[in-house]
This record gives structure tokens, sequence and C-alpha cells, in this order.
């Protein structure tokens, strides 16, 4: 029997790692169909945003009670894996808390932490659901997150969280009554800090009945945590994971700084000083300007794409967001992921991309939404795991412009005055100094 | 008024300490002449040896490269550059966030290195050299002020300081809105929003901020950007509060705590 389970515990826990490396190496690829971008200057700094940004959680202190519940449920989340590696040698092996022998005392009080860690990420979770569902926070109500998939994806992993969590107390609660009934293979442990106070719900109870409560509990964890894992990738609870090499591969530069189009420095260059130009050139080469689609985008707006958490702190802060216009931020950042994913399917399906006739401009993100945009960096700000919606609003503007010469006739009119009076406005390039000597 | 091309320096052999640089809305725009008057005031009275482009100014590009025309944008940089170059240009100094932005941030990878300069980082160094001092009983003393943080100068490049210690020499009482600094709020005229209407919405994003910034009672609005200052004040007459608040370019404060002639 005890051979079975460790049988059966090998061939789920493979089964989950295998689909989750399969389904990780998919978003690798789909990260990859963007564009080159150099951003592996400058370690140092990088490193430094990696420590501060994603460990440090820097941004989300703007909110200090926020971003303590949240850092609660992320420690726990990382210090409870070191519970589930005895978990999961206790399965290949067939021990029961396999590292309470050799750690002694010590090792109640670490079980006792993980519990109490537990504990917080539990009312931490409840809290949070309460935030999204009953007092309904406005950024968590709002636009794109109003219903349907981002809305469930969101309660189900709080959930989850809530649902492992009351597992591994129950567990050990049950755990703490066999101890006292001797059970044979449970282990005799100091009473664990948390479950001690749940354990008097379960006195009285058989050690069958508790032996399967026990076991119950323990089964439904790890399989738990093998379903979750394998959720990650498909909900926007991929930031754990991502936010990381987001925040090291975030730009450097000044917020304010545009990327330079290459090309078109050349072009211009070429066209002004005609002896520079290259003559080996293809004339048959097609310039193609901005991005229409996700692949035109560089491979760091795909790994954003995929380390928004829909947290939709960029909306919030957005003016245009905020006034009533079409134009969220976040709503590019799902759009983009969307599209991305529906490309990669495509690809699975194909093996290479058809065109479905659809791009993420236009089909995705609409025009409007893309005009309303004041370029004021407030949604890069806001971003705690380092996002730069802005990049990719300004890529498709440009598309939008050169592309298909789709601007407002103000703005045409504006390129107009530029090119003709060299100032936005339609006065004469010769009174440009006329304030020197007027009133 | 004591202005300069860069070209009369040259031609009298002379080098200019810096470049001012004036922009569209500082040359052409009726209010935004006003901060350009006023620093211009600033940098006679401290007697700096400076020089403007005059007619050979070109706009930056800013507006066409931010709605997506970067063809144009680099036609424009390609002429301005070759400009200053040719001055051997150093230093620029500018009263536009915009052009700041530009000059500082994107002329360089195409051939335009200078030390360039924010008006609000310029005042504050000259403050701090003992060149610029504010007269003790100058009229915004104990005025309420509140700060309108530009996103070109603020979140864009970082100046969060200099304006707001350029304002404590006026020895007024500064306010900060709900919003500012890092977290500060748009005018809604960047990303050449200044050149159209604005799209659809409940409300303009210029009232919005304009009632954040009335909120605070203040009696002056002190903005460091040409396109904030129209957005404000424009802001500022829907309220029906133009009788009782001003909005003003730190310069035009700053030019008027100085002691004339």
């Amino acid at each position: 029997m005890q051979l079975v389970q460790q049988i059966l515990f090998v061939l789920i826990s493979s089964v989950a790692i295998f689909l989750f490396i399969k389904k990780i190496s998919e978003i690798r690829r789909n990260i990859l169909l963007g564009k080159e971008a150099d951003c592996s200057d400058n370690s140092g700094q990088r490193w430094r945003n990696l420590m501060l940004n994603a460990f440090g959680q820097k941004k989300m202190f703007k909110n200090p009670l926020v971003a303590a519940l949240h850092f609660f449920v992320y420690a726990g989340f990382i210090i409870i894996n070191i519970e589930i590696l005895e978990i999961i040698l206790d399965g290949i092996t067939g021990h029961h808390r396999l590292f309470s022998p050799v750690l002694g005392s010590l090792y109640s009080i670490l079980i006792g932490c993980f519990e109490v860690l537990a504990f917080t990420v539990l009312i931490a979770c409840v809290i949070f659901l309460a935030r999204r569902n009953i007092v309904k926070v406005k950024r968590l109500n709002k636009g794109e997150l109003l219903g349907g998939w981002p809305r469930s994806d969101a309660n189900y992993i709080l959930t989850f969280e809530i649902v492992l969590m009351s597992l591994f107390l129950i567990m050990n609660a049950c755990d703490l009554n066999l101890q006292q009934l001797h059970s044979a293979h449970y282990v005799q442990t100091d009473a664990f800090w948390i479950s001690q106070h749940i354990a008097p719900m379960f006195n009285g109870m058989s050690e069958t009945t508790l032996m399967f409560i026990e076991r119950f509990c323990w089964w439904a964890h790890i399989i738990g945590i093998f379903v979750f894992m394998n959720y990650l990738p498909y909900s926007k609870h991929l930031h754990v994971i991502l936010a990381f090499p987001n925040a090291y591969y975030a730009k450097l530069e000044a917020k304010g700084k545009m990327s330079n189009m290459k090309d078109i420095q050349n072009e211009v260059l070429y066209m002004m000083q005609p002896e520079l130009a290259p003559t080996d050139t293809d004339p048959n080469a097609v310039m193609k300007f901005g991005a229409r689609d996700v692949t035109d985008l560089s491979w760091k707006n795909l790994m954003d794409a995929y380390s928004c958490t829909e947290c939709g702190r960029c909306s919030a802060s957005c003016p245009a967001n905020e006034t009533g216009k079409k134009l969220s931020p976040r709503k590019i950042m799902m759009d983009t992921r969307d599209r991305l994913e529906e490309v990669g399917k495509n690809i699975n399906l194909n093996r290479e991309f058809k065109d479905n006739g659809k791009t993420l401009l236009h089909d995705y993100v609409t025009v409007e939404e893309l005009r309303a945009c004041t370029t004021c960096n407030a949604c890069v700000e806001a971003c705690p795991v380092s996002i730069s919606p802005l990049d990719i609003i300004l890529q498709l503007r440009r598309n939008l412009v050169m592309e298909e010469s789709n601007a407002p006739q103000e703005w045409n009119q504006m390129f107009g005055n530029i090119e003709n009076n060299m100032a936005p406005w339609k006065f004469s390039p010769d009174d440009r100094d006329a304030w020197v000597n007027a009133g | 008024m004591n202005v300069r091309t860069y070209a009369e320096y040259q031609a009298n052999n002379e080098t200019p300490e810096i470049l001012f640089w004036v922009g569209c809305a500082g040359s052409f725009d009726q209010r935004a002449q006003k901060v350009t008057k006023a620093f211009v005031d600033i940098l006679n009275h401290v007697g700096i040896q400076f020089a403007i482009l005059g007619k050979e100014e070109m706009c930056t590009g800013d507006p066409a490269r931010r709605a997506g025309n970067e063809f144009l944008f680099q036609m424009m940089a390609y002429n301005n550059i070759q400009t200053m170059n040719l001055y051997q240009v150093k230093k620029i100094v500018t009263t536009c966030p915009h052009c700041f932005n530009t000059l500082k941030n994107e002329y360089p990878e195409l051939g335009g290195n200078y030390e360039v300069v924010s008006h609000a980082v310029y005042l504050q160094q000259l403050m701090n050299e003992g060149k610029l001092k504010i007269k003790e009983d100058n009229e915004f003393k104990g005025t309420k002020i509140t700060y309108h943080d530009s996103c070109y100068l603020g979140r864009a490049n970082g100046v969060f300081e200099a304006p707001r210690e350029v304002l404590q020499s006026l020895d007024a009482e500064l306010i900060e809105m709900k919003r500012c600094k890092t977290n500060g709020m748009c005018c809604g005229a960047g990303g050449a929003q200044m050149f159209k209407e604005e799209e659809e919405g409940e409300t303009r994003v210029n009232w919005e901020r304009t009632a954040e910034a009335l909120e605070t009672g203040a009696k002056v609005i002190a903005s460091n950007c040409p396109f904030c200052l129209t957005m404000l004040t424009d802001g500022v007459k829907n309220k029906e509060k133009e009788e009782e608040v001003q909005v003003l370019d730190i310069a035009e404060m700053i030019a008027r705590g100085i002691p004339k002639g």
C-alpha cells in the first residue's frame, strides 16, 4: 500500500512538472517572437532594480497596508516552499516528516513559523477577496476587470491559496492528535504554534478517521500545489515568476526617452547627405514602421504582457482613464497577452503562424484608445512589476501614423506646420525671434 | 531687451556661456512669450552671456515623434543638431520641459551631445552660487503657492526638488497637491495632445488637475512648462477663478522677485 502511494506520488509529480515545463517553454517561445532589444547593459543597476522592485516590492509600498499584506502572501509563498521540499521527499521516500529527527526541537519551531506564515497568508487572502468583492476597490472593479475571466482568475487564485493553507493547517492539527494517540508512523514533535489551537476540533475522533483526514489533506495539499503550478502560466499569477526578470530587464534610461528608429534616422541622413547613402542596398527591402501586431513589438514588451498581474495601478493613475477616456494601460497589457496567446495557439496548430486576419492594432487596441495617451509616464511609474504600457502605445501610434497615415486632422496640420514653418503652429519662421522686439 | 543670437556672437568672435533654447511655445505663444522674457530678464540681471538661435531654431520634433511621426522628428533633429554642432554649442538651458527632454535624452544618439539644463535647475544653481538673490519683500512672500510637476521634468526626468527649492526662495507658503512628485497628475497636453481635441470622456484632464490645484487653496499655481501653463490657465478660467488664482511659470515669479533695472 505504501509503495503504491509512493509510485502514485512520483507519477503525479512527474506529469505535473512535465506539463509545467511544456507550457513555460511555450511562453518563452511566444516571448521570443518579439523583436530583439538589448537590455543587458549596466548589470549592477539591473540587479539593484531586481532586488528593490521584485524582491523588495518597492513600488507596492506606496500603499503600506496593502504592501504589507501582499508581502506576507509573497513571503509565505516562498518560505512555505521549504516545507514543500519535505512533503515531496516524504512522498517519494514514504517517510513521514523526514526532517523531524534530523532537526530535533528546531523542527517544531520551523513548522511553527510556516504555520504562522500560512495563517497570515490565509488572512491576507481573505482580506484581498473582500477588497475585490465586498469593499469593491475601484481599480479592481473597473473596465476590463468588470467580469469574465480576469475577475474569476483573481478570485480563483485567492480561493486556491486559502484552501491550500487550510489544508496544511488541518493536516498538522490531525497529525498532533495522532501523535497524542501514539499512532505508529506519526513522529512525535512539539506542538505546532497554530495547529495546536485547531487540534481540539478533532479530539475524540478515531485513529482511522484522523488518519484519513490527515492523509486526505496531505494529498489534497500537494496535488493542489501541482495544479496551482500548472494554473500559473494561464493566469495573471504568472507574475510571481516573471516579476523578477521583468525588473531586471526594465528600461534604465530616463523615462521620457523614446526609443530611436535607426532605419528612419539613416533614411533622413541619406536624404540630407546623399553621398553617405550605401550603394548596395536591396531596393525591394520593405521597411515596416512601428508595431501593428505583437510580433512587431520587442520581446521585453511581450514579457511585460505575461508579467502583468492586472492590479490596475496603471489605469488608476492614467489621466486619460481617470477622466473617462477609453484608454486603459492595463487593457493594453491584457490585449497584448491575449493576442500573443492567440498567435501562440495559431503556431501550435499550424506549426508556423498563419494569418488569421487579426492584428493587435484595431482588433484588440482601438485608435481611440491610442489617441488618448498623454505620454505622462504615470502608468510606467505606477507599475509594481516594471511594465511599460507606454512603450507599446507609442509603437502602435507609429504604425498608425507612418503605415496608415491615420492621424486626426489637427495632427496632420501640426505635422504640416512643423515641416513648413518649423513650429507646430502656423507662424512664419521669420517671426521666431519677433518676441525680442515686441512690447 | 538685450538678446543676441549665436550668429551675432560668432560675428564678433565671441562665445556665449549658454544657449537659451526658447522653443516654439516660448517663441510664438503670447502667454509663453512672457515666460521667455522673464527668463531673459533674469539672465540679464545675473549677467550671463547667453545666446539664442533666433530664426535658426526649429521645433525639436517632440510633438511629431510622440504622435508617431518619426520621419518628421528625425528631420527636425537632423537640422537642429547640424545648426548646434556648427556653432559648437556646449550648454543649453531651456524653459520648456518637452524641449529639455528631447534635447537631453533623444539628441545624443543622433549626434547632438550637449549639457542640457532645465530652467528650474539652472535657477536653482544660480541661487546656490549666490548669483541670484530674491528681494526680501517680494510680492509672493507669505502667499500660498502650489507647484504642479510637469510630466516631462518630473517623472520623465526625475527633477522634483529643484523647482520647489527655487520657489522656497520667495519665502512663500508652498502647499503640495494631493498628487505630486512621482504621483503628479498630467495637465493633459503631453504626447501631442496639445495640438488636438481631447478624446471623448467624462471630463477634461486639465479641469481635473486644476480642481486638485484649487483644492489646496493656493493663490498661485506654479508651473515649469508652457503647455501646463495653457492647460491650467484654461482650467482656472473654467472654474471661474481667474480673478483670485494666478497660473505662473517659476521664471516669471523669480523675475518679479529680483530688483528691477
